[in-house]
């Protein structure tokens, strides 16, 4: 049996984002007193520090902020190599860590339009791995 | 002098054994650092009344170690920002110093990671915020800087080349410091050659796996006055962090922590960075040094990589560099800070042999830890 794939540790910060994604859906906070965009889940705005924090669907595209082809690896992710990780920089301006899947490493860019995707994996988790939209 | 003059010095610095010590534990590494350390000084442990250390062998490296050398510290400060942790304790020293708090501090460090084989392992579960970037596989800590040396490459026009001349600098003081681990000759189509990491870095941008500990031992003016070496003066520091995880990085092309440490640094010192004769700038990857040379000033933003084109930093070169061979060929294990000071303060007091940097009289410390998260910058000077 292949090794796993690292489990996140659910907690009520990041239920309903993990929720969201085994349903197809990206889910992202907005701030309601200073409308930033939010993410990774919180409990306070870490722009204006309100607690007034709400639960949005993101529109699941985005751009290529940076990205790296992994080629040494540890544990289930040696299988991967070569992978993309790329930082994705979402529409609603928040920037989230992904993959980028579909194409060869080497058509990645930054800059590139992406579009989410959502993998599901046998032990029960859903990632958003991203694809080039072009 | 000016800043912060005459309050606080570094009276003693050491090493422990390098490189591969499978047979010693950290605590055993910790003594023998924190004696020679002391030694050098002309101190004994008697006269520590201030314990600095960051780790993560105990719950709390502190009461461990000090239990295990028999140390009650009336002060004591365990700050973890990772390898830049060494450069905030001297801040926070010659604070606690400047208080009246207390009159020697004990700064020490670690590691036995190479012979543990601790690197190189994926957790599995991630908790917390690490949840949002675990999953993906990010290599850590050298995905997150290849992250931002694609960043850097696609705003500024970096290159690859460029990465390697900082490599084969290093390379170049460390064949002229026996305690270096790498001595062979190293040149920019090794660099290049050498296999991926992550991409854009390769294996030879990337710094040491070794073990190894260190020692520095700071004291007031008064008690500096008393030391049998001439006493190294903290003259300047600052500190900032920016975030934990790469993705919160506010800008990848800018290493905004070490904005701000420089910045607090230098105001502190009352100089400038074209006045210091020596830097040692933390050298986690080959990146980490470009970006962080433009941080502190000694270049404008995204001129890094031709900062070092041609050698500069090698010896004989016009900005003698890390002069101990860096963590990129001297010794890194896993946090490297306490080693830039340990050579910043030899450097300054005429210690360094084969590699030692003529008439120097002001040295810069330079730490960065995390992903590019914290940082810190001490500058030192000798009368």
């Amino acid at each position: 049996m292949p090794a796993q794939i690292p489990q996140p540790t659910i907690d009520s910060d990041s239920r309903e984002y993990w929720d969201g994604l085994a349903q197809g859906e990206l889910r992202i906070q907005h701030c309601t007193a200073c409308s930033h965009y939010v993410f990774y889940p919180r409990s306070i705005c870490p722009h204006c520090f309100a607690s007034e924090i709400t639960w949005v669907k993101a529109a699941g595209r985005g751009k290529i902020y940076s990205y790296t082809v992994v080629w040494q690896a540890f544990g289930r992710f040696a299988e991967d190599v070569p992978y993309v990780v790329a930082i994705v920089e979402l529409d609603e301006g928040v920037r989230m860590m992904s993959r980028i899947v579909g194409t060869p490493p080497e058509a990645v860019k930054i800059g590139a339009a992406v579009q989410v995707t959502f993998e599901h994996f046998d032990e029960g988790v859903t990632l958003p791995y991203f694809q080039l939209t072009e | 002098m000016s800043g912060s003059g005459r309050k606080a010095a570094i009276v003693g610095v050491a090493e422990s054994d390098l490189g591969r010590t499978p047979d010693k534990t950290v605590l055993q590494l910790q003594a023998q650092a924190a004696r020679a350390a002391l030694d050098d000084a002309g101190l004994g442990f008697g006269d520590v009344d201030a314990l600095f250390c960051a780790g993560n062998w105990a719950w709390s490296p502190n009461l461990m170690l000090a239990e295990y050398l028999g140390l009650q510290p009336k002060y004591t400060d365990s700050t973890n920002i990772g390898g830049s942790s060494f450069e905030a304790h001297i801040g926070h020293a010659i604070a606690g110093i400047e208080a009246g708090l207390f009159e020697v501090a004990l700064i020490t460090y670690g590691s036995t990671q190479r012979s543990d084989r601790s690197r190189g392992s994926v957790p599995p579960t991630y908790n917390l915020t690490q949840q949002y970037e675990g999953p993906f596989g990010l290599p850590n800590p050298v995905g997150s800087y290849a992250l931002a040396a694609m960043r850097h490459m696609s705003e500024y026009g970096t290159t690859n080349e460029q990465l390697a001349e900082v490599a084969v600098a290093t390379r170049k003081w460390a064949t002229l410091n026996p305690k270096a681990m790498m001595r062979d000759p190293l040149t920019l189509d090794d660099v290049l050659n050498s296999r991926w990491v992550a991409e854009p870095l390769h294996l030879l941008d990337c710094c040491l796996v070794t073990d190894g500990g260190g020692a520095v031992v700071v004291a007031s003016a008064a008690r500096a006055a008393h030391t049998p070496k001439s006493p190294v003066w903290i003259l300047g520091h600052g500190e900032a962090h920016t975030h934990n995880t790469i993705t919160n990085m506010p800008n990848l092309a800018v290493h905004g922590a070490a904005v701000a440490s420089g910045k607090a640094a230098f105001e502190m010192a009352g100089l400038t960075p074209s006045e210091i004769d020596i830097a040692e700038i933390y050298d986690s990857f080959t990146i980490t040094v470009i970006m962080t040379l433009e941080a502190l000033g000694y270049c404008g933003r995204g001129e890094g990589g031709a900062f070092v084109a041609g050698q500069r930093t090698a010896p004989g070169g016009a900005f003698p560099m890390n002069t101990n061979g860096g963590g990129l060929s001297y010794c890194h294990p896993g946090m490297y800070g306490i080693f830039l000071l340990i050579e910043a303060t030899r450097q300054l007091r005429g210690e360094c042999g084969e590699r030692q940097v003529q008439n120097a009289k002001l040295a810069l410390a330079h730490g960065t830890g995390g992903v590019l998260s914290s940082a810190a910058t001490v500058i030192l000077g000798k009368d």
